[in-house]
């Protein structure tokens, strides 16, 4: 190795050897491995996407997202700290939800349209105009939430508001009275501070913290004007 | 601490004067552009009044003042234009609706409280808080009404929601521009103080009508004299409050058109209560009830005989 360090252009040098004739004394004394392979291995996930989402049944379909859509409930039913159902929202669950508590607020067409509760569209209406002017309210106080994050939360949790409907209307086919308007209070109570706890749960993060009551105040007069709703509910 | 508080006490009284004496730094400026005269007009009251408070809210408020002053005005198509009205913090908002709830007569709603900076979240949702809650309690008055009369038809009358929203909007913006044109029209004649903007206007009825929210929940109480005398305690609380905000910007007019645009602005107030009370709080079966009756103007500092409709003879 010594050879090679010399320099063979050195022009005070006259020796007569040739360039570089050091070079072929050095020898490669090891195997260095140089060869291997430079495909990069496919993920099945890859492979999964690029045929199956078309060929697959639908049921495969429906059930993929049926199955998202329970998850998010069973998030929604023991609320914790979590962004589940902000990272894949869907607005699924608020639509089933939604078009559930409608269907089941309409009454018979006895009364007079004039006097009687909310219609379905009435319903329709208020739920989603409502979810859209909370958001709007939300990002125009500075909320770092993105719309559909936002409408995808409030929909969800209806979804003890609509627990409470369903227990409602079981309840009103016993005998009225006095008792029977006592457990309805009751129930639809717990129900609207389970949903204004639920949606706290995931939206209170997105705020500034000395703007957060002035953004749950609107979703607490959301959920109170759907409990007044149910709870005014006659058959 | 009691000197600072002293401090900040006269602070706050020159701020104010300062603001009402130089209406082109204070009012127009709003209109006009979004950021700089305006907001350096608040550094001062601002710094005043939260002075006793954190520091670091200060400095950030400070901050917050000089970055907005770099930053160029948002058209009126982006969005960051709206956002600049619902710049507002929870302590901000309380503030503002205490202001309202006790009016005082040197006590200008939109030198003390607003300050150049009105915001359009407490009108919005004052607004729909007091049409929803207009609508539950005028059916909880029919529930408990048919529980002493069991011949009274009960409904959930989802329909009042409607109509309940749609009157409130309409009083909480509509009479508010035509003020605001109204005294803009009115501007050559005074020379001192300009007239308050649209934004700030609005802010002054929105807030205003907070104190109709406790008044209507009271009003279930089914006794008649206590609901006329709540009434008439809500509507001079809250009259008061506009016109101790009002006067000032009146009184370089002629006495002429100061009294009326005053006992105009009471008079509205009046109707509304009226027509709410009347509407919502009719208690009796369908059908008695007279399509939505003809409300007679009844101000309650003016004696004049009014024809009442029938139904309020009998709620």
């Amino acid at each position: 190795m010594a050879e090679a360090e010399e320099s063979p252009g050195d022009p005070g040098t006259a020796s007569p050897r040739p360039l570089f004739a050091g070079l072929s004394d050095i020898s490669i004394s090891q195997d260095i491995p140089i060869e291997g392979e430079i495909t990069i291995p496919v993920r099945s996930r890859i492979r999964e996407f690029d045929s199956s989402t078309l060929n697959e049944s639908v049921q495969n379909t429906i059930m993929r997202d049926l199955k998202a859509v329970g998850k998010k409930f069973m998030h929604v039913l023991y609320p914790r700290r979590s962004n589940t159902l902000l990272r894949d929202w869907d607005l699924w669950g608020p639509l089933i939800l939604c078009v559930t508590l409608a269907l089941m607020l309409q009454r018979g067409s006895a009364d007079s349209e004039k006097d009687g509760g909310p219609q379905f569209a009435e319903v329709f209406v208020v739920v989603w105009f409502g979810a859209v002017t909370i958001t709007v309210n939300s990002k125009l106080l500075g909320g770092n939430i993105s719309f559909f994050q936002s409408l995808c939360v409030l929909g969800y949790c209806i979804l003890p508001l609509t627990v409470a409907m369903l227990i409602c209307r079981l309840v009103l086919l016993a005998e009225p009275g006095p008792i029977n308007f006592m457990v309805r209070l009751f129930v639809v109570t717990v129900m609207f501070a389970w949903s204004v706890v639920a949606s706290t749960a995931f939206l209170a993060d997105s705020q500034p913290p000395n703007r957060k009551a002035l953004a749950i105040y609107p979703v607490f007069l959301f959920y109170f004007v759907i409990s007044w709703m149910i709870l005014t509910f006659t058959p | 601490m009691a000197a600072a508080d002293e401090l900040t006490f006269h602070e706050f009284e020159e701020a104010t004067n300062l603001l009402a004496e130089t209406p082109d730094a204070a009012t127009t400026s709003r209109s006009d552009q979004l950021t700089p005269q305006g907001h350096v007009a608040v550094a001062v009251g601002s710094g005043g009044s939260y002075g006793a408070e954190d520091e670091v809210e200060e400095d950030s408020d400070k901050a917050a003042l000089l970055q907005e002053q770099q930053k160029p005005q948002p058209g009126f198509w982006t969005f960051g234009y709206y956002q600049s009205f619902f710049d507002v913090d929870t302590s901000q908002v309380m503030d503002r609706i205490k202001g309202s709830l006790l009016p005082r007569p040197g006590h200008n709603f939109v030198r003390h409280h607003l300050r150049n900076r009105p915001d359009l979240y407490g009108p919005f949702w004052i607004c729909a808080t007091l049409a929803f809650v207009l609508a539950v309690t005028g059916n909880l008055t029919l529930v408990l009404a048919q529980r002493r009369d069991p011949s009274i038809h009960y409904s959930p009358q989802f329909h009042k929601v409607a109509v309940a929203s749609i009157t409130i909007y309409c009083y909480a913006w509509l009479v508010p521009l035509a003020l605001w044109g109204f005294l803009w029209w009115r501007k050559g004649v005074r020379e001192r103080m300009g007239p308050y903007t649209f934004l700030e206007t609005v802010s002054v009825y929105g807030y205003s009508l907070f104190i109709f929210i406790p008044m209507v929940v009271l009003w279930l109480i089914p006794v008649p004299w206590l609901q006329w005398l709540f009434g008439a305690l809500a509507l001079a609380l809250s009259a008061a409050g506009l016109v101790f905000t009002l006067w000032p910007v009146v009184r370089e007019d002629t006495r002429l058109v100061a009294v009326a645009l005053l006992s105009a602005v009471v008079l509205l107030h009046a109707l509304l209560a009226l027509g709410c009370k009347l509407y919502f709080f009719q208690s009796l079966p369908p059908e008695h009830l007279a399509p939505m009756p003809q409300v007679s103007p009844l101000p309650p500092n003016v004696p004049r005989p009014s024809t009442l409709p029938q139904s309020m003879a009998t709620s």
